[in-house]
């Protein structure tokens, strides 16, 4: 992978690596009393161990000067495998929080290990390990596709995509340390905070640059949606984590923020995360592969371009549905609930726009499990849309709040939908990409269909009933006018329905075992394939092709 | 650039006619269903907006015709949920435990309540069933370290043991072998001496040596506080050593732990946090739990 490098740019990559070689160096000396110092030296770590790769290839012979009319998809391989590996990590974290839940013993007494440590190593395992890693990959596959170009640059996708990892890895090891900023879905640190920025304006702009080299005259609907994943994701990130560090020798750091405008601010983040990184990211990636998978026109431009400025305006409002009944002034909590409604409809209009594209094409969704993993993603979004807006009118959310049953909203979108779509694109790429015939076994597919959707409806009606009854058991008054249950009650209540759902979460474990198996068998031992459909060629135009932009 | 019509054979659309990697469009138009939805969700927002406080206006927002106010509608349920209840509190407050305890529907009030008010104050130490665990007192004994009844055990509740409270009950085993007040011979035999108490099987020709010597220091040690007899002592909380009732594990490896590092309880004060009602219902829920127990 080095060798694709030019001279120079192994000389660039050299340069980076040794210039965070000294950033980590700096953070383990200036941090050598606090878990910072721990930080500095997997900083250094990670710098030699990259250097290493790049050093021992430095001489190789220059790369052919024809790559630059073939697609780059180096990156794109190592991130499906980044994502799958951080999938059954962030999984696999959160099978044991599941069961922790309902056998507390299972934390062993170690303070690693407890349930307030293991909860943000699961959702950022799995948001943005998993995800983020195929957020990248898929993102990369598709807007060199649509627009007919390479990725702008050889270095900066790695940077992007090892940078990104980086960061995951400060977040997880950190909170294993007990680092956080309390702040939920964004507990990593100052400087790991810092570095996301870098990586992220890097991301942004080999976006732009790759789609300013376009040859197709028209942008497709997919980059739309990275991008505002992109941009919006980068200006969410940066407000919410506005911070001053204790010193520059300490991991600690104190938010900008206080108060009800703290929580404000949070939440318009934490619901702008689920929208722009969990929902336009995620869309994008269905735009493309449902498309291709199926082998259908999109059904509707205009309803795509409805939905997608109906997503990013009204999203933006909702985030304080979060905060019903709190001290967040009467007035703010009104329009983030109005806003949440009226955002309705443009989500149900993807999820339309998605299935009536499969009109002519059903008989693919019955017979080909990767497709029905795309179906059946749609399905979970439009079931998450619904339920998101609904929860969020004031007195639905006055029974759900604090209850299993915002878990239960959670899991429908993360497992039905984002789970689901990624798995359906990830088996559409992986043949594609590595250049094989199929998958290495289509039975794997269909196994790992049903252990996910098992999987999810385990968990999701668990949750559901355990969170209504949480709920009901809060509010329930005797004809004296007292409590008819204690808190305890209603936890002795939610035993069940805990063991439910950590076996809920062990399907979908095995099922997302089972796909590394398939991936890997198929890169290792499914034949290459001359005869598969190849990509539409950057160079040398088709017939009746339209005339690029340029 | 050219236009070439194409039309999809499926749904009888014409597409867009751009191309990505495969990818067509269709020029379909936005089902008339949706756009209803669309103002359906829109009028719904918008009679939201001029019924209930919404829109910011600088330093004032709109306040919306029906004039509602969150915090308005939280204090006024609270008045009602609290003149709901007025009858019977009144009737707890002012009435003492004897006048309640033979008013049948008041202790009906006191079991429902007192079962939520336990689970939610008291379970998290002494159990849901009051029978407590390692460390902590079983409560449905009628075994009291201090004074049992519901006037002692609401005095209790009220200050705690060992709390921050002004007139906390204050009690405490002291650390006689770590603090060197006896050696380990002697924490060992007077160990012996009070687990004989409990097991008269253990007194047997092998023991009988230690616990002699081990009672002549309790006598000299201990019986300021256990007393002579080492029934104990409800003044100033020492625990009765001769029953089967044990805070801290009566067997013979934990006593040898007890008088050689010493105990101190802690029992938090509820005065603040619980109101004088709840604390007489609690004593009277607690107190219920050891009837009939010896």
């Amino acid at each position: 992978m080095i060798a694709q490098l030019t001279t120079s740019e192994r000389r660039q990559s050299a340069i980076i690596l040794l210039v965070l070689g000294m950033a980590g160096l700096a953070m383990a000396a200036l941090g050598r009393s606090d878990p910072l110092g721990v930080h500095g030296l997997l900083v250094i770590l990670f710098s030699v161990g990259l250097s290493y790769f790049v050093l021992s290839s430095f001489y190789e012979p220059e790369p052919e000067t024809d790559r630059l009319g073939l697609y780059y998809d180096d990156p794109i391989k190592v991130g499906i495998v980044l994502s799958m590996a951080w999938a059954v990590f962030g999984m696999f974290i959160g099978v044991w929080v599941a069961a922790q839940l309902a056998w507390p013993d299972l934390a062993f007494d170690a303070a690693w290990s407890s349930f307030g440590r293991l909860r943000p190593a699961h959702t950022t395992g799995v948001i943005f390990g998993f995800g983020g890693n195929a957020l990248i990959a898929t993102s990369f596959h598709v807007v060199q596709r649509t627009s007919r170009a390479r990725l702008a640059g050889q270095v900066s996708p790695w940077f992007v995509l090892l940078g990104f990892n980086l960061f995951c890895v400060l977040a997880v090891t950190g909170y294993f340390m007990g680092l956080t900023q309390s702040k939920e879905y964004a507990e990593p640190e100052w400087y790991a905070d810092l570095w996301l920025v870098i990586v992220w304006i890097t991301y942004f702009v080999l976006y732009l640059r790759t789609l300013a080299r376009r040859k197709e005259p028209h942008i497709y609907v997919a980059n739309w949606y990275y991008m505002a994943f992109i941009v919006v994701v980068a200006i969410l990130h940066i407000v919410n984590n506005v911070a001053v560090p204790v010193s520059l020798g300490h991991a600690k750091s104190y938010s900008v923020w206080a108060g009800v405008q703290d929580a404000m601010v949070q939440w318009w983040y934490g619901h702008n995360a689920v929208a722009f990184f969990l929902t336009a990211g995620f869309l994008a990636m269905l735009y493309y592969y449902l498309p291709i998978r199926a082998g259908r026109p999109i059904f509707s431009y205009r309803l795509s371009i409805l939905s997608f400025w109906g997503i990013t305006f009204f999203y933006m409002w909702a985030g304080s549905h979060h905060l019903h009944y709190t001290a967040l002034p009467h007035w703010v909590q009104n329009l983030g609930m109005t806003f949440s409604v009226m955002l309705l409809v443009p989500s149900w209009a993807s999820a339309g726009n998605a299935l009536l594209t499969l009109n002519g094409a059903w008989h693919k969704v019955r017979d080909d499990a990767t497709l029905r993993f795309i179906t059946v993603a749609v399905l979970f979004y439009g079931l998450s849309t619904f339920e998101g807006s609904f929860l969020a009118i004031r007195p639905v959310n006055s029974l759900s709040h604090y209850t299993d049953w915002t878990v239960g909203h959670v899991h429908a979108g993360a497992l039905g939908w984002v789970a689901l779509i990624t798995f359906g694109s990830f088996y559409t790429l992986v043949p594609t990409l590595w250049k094989r015939e199929r998958m290495y076994s289509a039975g794997l597919v269909e196994v790992h269909f049903w252990l996910a959707l098992a999987g999810t409806l385990v968990y999701v009606f668990a949750m559901w009933n355990s969170g209504i009854i949480q709920g009901l058991m809060w509010r329930t008054y005797t004809d004296d006018g007292t409590l008819a249950y204690s808190f305890i009650d209603s936890l002795l209540a939610m035993y069940p329905y805990y063991i439910a759902r950590a076996f809920g979460g062990l399907l979908f474990l095995l099922g997302a075992i089972v796909a590394c198996y398939n991936i890997w068998m198929t890169v290792r031992h499914v034949p290459l394939s001359a005869s598969r459909r190849a990509d539409i060629p950057i160079t040398g135009l088709p017939a009746g092709a339209a005339t690029p932009a340029e | 650039m050219e236009e070439v019509e194409e039309r999809d054979p499926v749904s009888g659309h014409l597409t867009t006619g751009h191309e990505w990697n495969g990818i067509k469009e269709l020029d379909t138009p936005v089902p008339r269903g949706v756009l209803m939805f669309l103002i359906v969700t829109h009028v719904f927002a918008l009679l939201w907006w001029f019924l209930m406080p919404t829109w910011p206006l600088g330093t004032t927002y709109t306040r919306g015709l029906l004039g509602t106010d969150q915090w308005q509608t939280v204090e006024r349920n609270l008045v009602e949920a609290a003149a709901e209840r007025s009858a019977w509190v009144k009737a707890i407050e002012t009435g003492s435990f004897d006048e309640i305890r033979a008013n049948e529907p008041l202790m009906r009030v006191v079991q429902g309540t007192g079962r939520q008010l336990f689970g939610d104050n008291c379970a998290a130490c002494h159990g849901t069933d009051g029978k407590g665990g390692s460390n902590y007192p079983d409560l449905t004994d009628d075994d009291w370290l201090w004074a049992g009844g519901p006037e002692g055990i609401a005095e209790t509740m009220r200050i705690g043991i060992n709390s921050p409270h002004p007139e906390s009950r204050v009690a405490q085993m002291p650390a006689f072998g770590r603090d060197d007040m006896l050696d380990r011979a002697q924490v060992s035999s007077v160990a012996s001496y009070v687990f004989s108490l409990s097991n008269p099987d253990y007194s047997t020709a092998r023991n009988v040596e230690a616990i002699a010597a081990g009672r002549e220091v309790f006598m000299t040690t201990c019986a300021a506080c256990h007393k002579e007899d080492a029934r104990g002592d409800p003044e100033v909380g020492a625990p009765n050593l001769t029953d089967p009732y044990w805070v801290y594990g009566g067997d013979l490896q934990t006593i040898v732990s007890t008088v050689h590092g010493g105990r101190s309880g802690h029992m938090p004060t509820w005065d603040e946090r619980l109101t004088a009602a709840e604390i007489k219902i609690l004593a009277l829920y607690v107190d219920s739990m050891s009837a009939g127990n010896p």
